[in-house]
């Protein structure tokens, strides 16, 4: 396979092709609703169209699974070239072993929430897939991204389609949730991009114009205390897209209001960007800031509040799309851990959790639209001993929440046991602490379950619940063979990322040393 | 090669006698169960799923197929049309598990015929490798899992066939079998995993296994709360296990059995680490094998079907608490702190348990208390660092607790199959509507009480073989011992340890009282159930007979595993058997010496404990008068200490005021109501919202138009600079 990639000098174009693939795809969507108009007909091509765009982007980015060299902690697959040359903004892209499964996870994602909105999505299908389309080039393109300026834009790419993807397409509270969406995560990331103007005009000193080059932003000396306002600037941009405890308020309301697709979306990559941030920008830039004690301990701190209290509140809510919203808040609460943690199992743990996430939460807002669609209510109450009329839906259903608790044998355990094993060796309590979010994840997800599918079939509304059909069947097997894949043989997966997670460690812990050396942090 | 701090040599799978030999097939041991669970599962599954239709929401509520769903899944006695496969399912479901028992004697034989002093270990692939970690799928074939193998698999295939005959009417029929495979594939994986971490995978697998069986009717929502129960408190106790982990790789940097086993010893005798190390593991185990404070969701867990009760919930899943402490032998000897623990914990499980099974009326439920009791037993024995003792009771007691649980199984099988001929709703298992049984179910009358007989420690039996070796070791370890000379809580060791006996000999009495009790309320007296029952109660089929036959044999004669050493040559076989395992850590607890007590020591006690157990017998004979009970409905509410044993103390009332209510209490109004939608939404976010409105209120018509707006204006942008730039 590789032999065949290098044939076809698959590095030198795959990239580009990555993000041009659904931008052209968005335009000819967009264009084929102008003129065929929004007919029933007409609506079926744009699904159908948006839905082959998304599996040739799948199957051609396969390839990045063999292309890349394993042993290299480098940039690879890069692509350069001159941008908005005034401003010294290059189209530079690349990926590396933290970035390489984030790609693939959104490439497999999403066709799978195209094809769970197949039939739910019934007015203006055209704008909605051409908004999903652009929003696949946004995410890939923050993931790809090695100049940071073009990481900014296509983070504020991502966001314009997922906010008319929350406010036309969503629920009763749309525009309520969708504004705060984007006010929330819009207001974070303009310090961001201050932040990011100040870097690549400092970059650019020597060269007599800015630079906004990844490895040169890299190299920069800073000053103590432009690095402790730039890594706070990153932070905020960063937490409350992860979110972080207490930046979290956002998410639920629009979980609960995005159509279903939206909030596949949302959990599975959106939130991982924020987590992505943090690994790639405010951890190697500025680790003099991020490993000083007390800014560690305080986000680690932070980190553990979102495990337990994501728990927590998860376990009363009564919309079963607020639980799996707040179940996020925890699971990305153990992203945090592992990456503040900074030992290779901690961070591999929590790339693996990213993953992993990214796959069981999809699936559970996956399987909570597929049965709102039937019932048109969220309400775990209203349900109750379906498993009896829908067997499949329930299995499939329990399977998924098992791997999301993290019972062994699935990517959850994979995942939590090695964030948990390598942060327990930098911080033993507040690890022991985290860990009791596993007892909790159990309460909540099994006590929904249980009044969902278990008890007694007591609704009449819900004896006559059609069980999964053939598509929702198909778009759930692959998501199924991820699960237990990651949890029986991740090595793979695992051995992809090793080599970029051990830099990063080194790195990290390494300019943090020589940081802390010549500088004076403290008195802030 | 377990003798701590002295360093081992990894075990060379290509150098080990038992390489090349049937040995190397182990892996197929559990695999087998799990293609059952496939096969099953499918078959489960295929019936029973009618795709729905293409687009869900214009099918509306019509399509579907309530009328299938009327079967009753909520009680024993559904009688339903047998499930279209049940043939096939009766057929796989045994005899993957027959299969794979045979190969485990054959792996058995190849094992004794070795000699082999190191375990064997079958890699079979990386699973876990990053960092400083490297965790393989590994099995491990030494004389601790291959005893343990074989209860599963000789034990569970008994279980198995009984459920041909308990189940096959069950409208679940497949699916049941799926969860009795899968679990057996788990505990395979528990026993046979040659590192904690796939031990733990086997761990958490059981316990799922665990949910599923005892929810297995769902419908029921008291047995849907049963399992949920057994599940989160499982995972209070793996919280344990899991910190015990993250210990040994903080400070070992290694997880497998032979790497710890051998390194034990770097963390020092009776340090803090390995003190801890111990007590969280211990935690673990007090989560799956039922242990104070832990032990509250077994009795509930007789919810499941009885088969499975006796399957999990006796024999085996709930003994692997025990198994962990024998595994870790070489931690808990260096540990006397957490081995005494250990031990204190088993001996106050042991005699509260017993005080509860005196006045339950299911017959299941007493049952549920004794095993909870029995397994204390056996955690006194590991506890002692007498790991032959705690192992040998294990087997013993899955012997005879099998034959129990399966025994009630044949007694609840007749009371409903004559509760349902009559269309009576009474409680087919309250002891007090049955009385006279023996009459009725002959074999199971003589084969229960063979057990009864059994755990109560009547000679010869196997139980007194067992429940002895336990009580002299804890006996000869008062003395000449590290725990002896160790103290837990300021109380020397040796004090602690005498205490620990006499708890024993009097869990011991009150295990002949309330089995007493059990066996007159249930077979002797008159018949309570009923004229018209009574013409209905026969005995079940042979298919379920015989298995609890080979039960009562195994019951009867397992003493011969393990006689006691004055017996010679035939004596201590088990212990010998398992030396190269446990034997270290056992000798290093007694400072090197075998703890035998003196021959004529040794039969004081053993003549003790039995006048002990007839005494408890002929008391209960006694005092107790089958005749003068009354069925169910007619009898009046105990009071005073009755009333207080027949609600266990009042316990889950109390876990669910102190812990449960103020838990959801706390997330619902103070973190969900108060601070999460009141103060940091409402305060903070909507609040600093406001306020900027107030501020640009002027533009406010304008706000959400600004935002559109500026969105279009940004994606046209990135549009045209990503196409002028394609064109360049």
């Amino acid at each position: 396979m590789a032999a065949f990639l290098a044939s076809i000098n698959y590095n030198t174009w795959i990239l580009p092709a990555l993000l041009i693939i659904p931008t052209i795809g968005s335009l000819i969507v967009w264009l084929h609703g102008a003129v065929a108009g929004q007919g029933e007909a007409a609506s079926m091509t744009a699904r159908r169209l948006t839905l082959w765009i998304l599996i040739l982007e799948f199957i051609v980015s396969i390839g990045l699974w063999w292309s890349l060299d394993q042993q290299n902690a480098q940039w690879q697959a890069v692509f350069d070239k001159p941008w908005i040359e005034a401003w010294g903004t290059r189209f530079t892209v690349g990926v590396d072993g933290l970035s390489v499964m984030m790609v693939l996870l959104t490439t497999l994602l999403m066709p799978l929430a195209i094809l769970g909105g197949w039939t739910s999505v019934r007015k203006k299908v055209h704008g909605y897939h051409s908004l999903m389309l652009i929003l696949t080039t946004g995410m890939l393109g923050v993931f790809v991204a090695k100049d940071l300026f073009l990481f900014y834009v296509m983070w504020e790419v991502m966001l314009v389609p997922m906010y008319f993807i929350i406010g036309i397409w969503g629920g009763e509270r749309r525009i309520y949730a969708s504004l705060k969406f984007f006010v929330y995560t819009m207001a974070a990331s303009l310090l961001m991009l201050v932040a990011i103007v100040y870097l690549g005009v400092a970059a650019g000193e020597p060269l007599g114009r800015p630079t906004f080059d990844y490895d040169a932003i890299l190299a920069l000396n800073l000053s103590p205390t432009a690095s402790f306002w730039l890594f706070g600037a990153f932070f905020l941009a960063f937490a409350v897209k992860v979110p972080m405890f207490p930046f979290h308020t956002w998410l639920p309301d629009a979980h609960v209001e995005a159509p279903t697709a939206g909030s596949v979306i949302l959990a599975g990559i959106l939130l991982k960007l924020g987590t992505y941030g943090f690994l790639r920008i405010a951890l190697p830039f500025f680790p003099g800031v991020a490993m000083y004690p007390w800014v560690r301990t305080t986000i680690i701190v932070l980190a553990v509040i979102g495990v337990i209290y994501g728990s927590l509140v998860a376990l009363v809510q009564p919309d079963i799309k607020k639980l799996v919203a707040y179940s996020s808040v925890a699971h990305l609460g153990f992203v945090m851990l592992g990456i503040f943690a900074l030992t290779v199992e901690s961070v591999q743990g929590a790339l693996m959790v990213m993953i992993g996430h990214g796959l069981s939460t999809g699936a559970l807002f996956l399987l909570v639209g597929i049965i709102y669609e039937r019932t048109h209510t969220r309400l775990i109450d209203d349900y109750g001993g379906i498993a009896k009329v829908v067997p499949l839906f329930a299995t499939i259903l329990t399977i998924v929440a098992l791997s999301s608790i993290g019972l062994p044998g699935t990517n959850g355990f994979v995942a939590e046991f090695l964030v948990m094993i390598g942060a327990f060796r930098t911080y033993p309590i507040l690890t022991v602490l985290s860990a009791t979010g596993v007892i909790l994840a159990a309460a909540y997800l099994l006590w929904a379950l249980q009044r969902m599918i278990y008890n007694k079939l007591d609704k009449p509304a819900n004896k006559t619940l059609p069980d999964l059909n053939w598509r929702e069947f198909g778009l759930l097997v692959p998501i199924l063979v991820g699960i237990l894949w990651l949890g029986v043989y991740p090595k793979p997966v695992l051995d992809r990322m090793e080599a970029s997670a051990q830099k990063l460690v080194e790195d990290v812990g390494r300019n943090a040393e020589r940081q802390r050396a010549s500088m004076m942090l403290g008195g802030r | 090669m377990l003798l701590p701090g002295v360093p081992v040599q990894e075990a060379a799978g290509a150098a080990h006698p038992l390489a090349g030999t049937v040995a190397d097939l182990v892996w197929l041991v559990p695999v087998l169960p799990f293609i059952g669970f496939l096969v099953n599962g499918m078959l489960s599954l295929l019936p029973a799923t009618h795709m729905g239709p293409a687009d869900p929401a214009a099918a509306g509520h019509d399509h579907g197929h309530a009328g299938e769903g009327d079967a009753d899944y909520g009680h024993d006695d559904h009688h339903v049309a047998r499930h279209p496969y049940h043939r096939i399912v009766s057929l796989v479901g045994p005899a993957v598990l027959g299969i794979a028992f045979a190969l485990t004697v054959g792996i058995f034989f190849a094992l004794s015929g070795a000699h082999a002093e190191e375990p064997f270990v079958r890699t079979l692939f990386p699973w876990l490798v990053t960092g400083d970690l490297h965790l393989n799928a590994a099995l491990q074939v030494d004389q601790l899992s291959i005893v343990m193998t074989l209860v599963v698999t000789g034990v569970g295939f008994l279980i198995h066939v009984f459920s041909v005959g308990y189940m096959q009417d069950d409208p679940g029929y497949p699916r049941y079998f799926a969860y009795l495979n899968l679990f057996v594939f788990f505990m395979l994986v528990l026993v046979l995993g040659a590192s904690y971490p796939v031990l733990f995978v086997g761990w958490e697998g059981v316990g799922l296994c665990s949910y599923l069986l005892i929810g297995y009717w769902y419908s029921d929502k008291a047995n849907a709360d049963a399992g949920k129960k057994a599940f989160v408190m499982n995972r209070i106790g793996d919280f344990g296990f899991l910190v015990a982990m993250f210990l040994l790789f903080a400070n070992l940097g290694v997880l497998d059995f032979v790497g710890v086993s051998g390194r034990a010893a770097e963390l020092g005798e009776g340090s803090a680490v390995i003190t801890a190390v111990g007590l969280f593991f211990f935690l673990g185990c007090a989560g799956k094998s039922a242990q104070i404070p832990l032990y509250t969701w077994l009795p509930d867990a007789m919810a499941g079907p009885t088969p499975v009760s006796a399957l999990i919930h006796a024999a085996t899943m709930v003994t692997a608490g025990v198994y962990l402490v024998a595994r870790s032998s070489a931690i808990f000897a260096l540990a006397p702190v957490a081995s005494l623990t250990v031990a204190l914990v088993g001996a106050i499980t042991a005699l509260f348990a017993a005080t509860i099974g005196l006045k339950q009326w299911d017959i299941k439920k007493v049952l549920a208390y004794s095993t909870v009791s029995q397994l204390g037993y056996m955690f006194i024995g590991v506890g002692v660092g007498a790991y032959a003792a705690g192992v040998f009771h294990l087997v013993t007691h899955a012997f005879f607790k099998a034959l129990l649980f399966l025994g009630s199984g044949s007694v609840i099988f007749a009371m409903h199959r004559a509760y349902h001929h009559t269309g009576s709703h009474a409680d087919a298992q309250d002891m007090r509507n049955m009385g006279g049984l023996r009459k009725y179910l002959p074999w199971t009358f003589g084969l229960m009480w063979v057990a009864t007989l059994a755990i109560a420690g009547i000679p010869p039996l196997s139980g007194f073989f067992s429940k002895d070796e336990i009580l002299a070791s804890v006996f000869a370890r008062r003395s000449h011992s590290t725990l002896a000379e160790a103290s837990l809580l300021g109380i020397p060791g040796s004090v602690l340890l005498t205490f620990i006996y006499v708890i024993g000999l009097a869990a011991a009495l009150l295990t002949a009282i309330y089995m007493t009790r059990m066996m007159l309320y249930t077979f002797h007296g008159p018949n309570r159930s009923g004229d018209a029952e009574r013409q209905e109660l026969r005995e079940a089929p042979w298919v379920m007979t015989g298995p609890l036959v080979v039960l009562g044999v195994l019951s009867a004669v397992g003493g011969y595993l393990n006689f006691p050493a004055f017996f010679g040559s035939v004596g201590q076989k088990l212990h010998h058997w398992l030396e190269p395992v446990t034997g270290a850590s056992a000798l290093h607890i007694t400072h090197g010496e075998e703890a035998h007590l003196a021959v004529g020591t040794e039969l004081a006690l053993i003549g003790l404990a039995v006048l002990i157990a007839l005494g408890g017998m002929a008391y209960a004979y006694a005092r107790l008068k089958p005749a003068a009970l009354v069925p169910k409905a007619q009898s009046p509410e105990s009071t005073g200490i009755e009333r207080l044993l027949e609600h266990k103390y009042y316990v889950d009332e109390a876990y669910d005021r102190a812990i449960v209510k103020p838990v959801v209490g706390l997330s619902r109004r103070v973190l969900w109501r108060g601070l999460d939608a009141g103060v940091i939404d409402g305060l903070l976010v909507n609040g600093s919202g406001f306020l900027m409105r107030g501020l640009g209120w002027v533009g406010a018509r304008l706000q959400s138009g600004q935002v559109g707006t500026y969105a279009w204006v940004l994606v046209i942008g990135v549009l045209a600079v990503l196409g002028a730039f394609s064109l360049t």
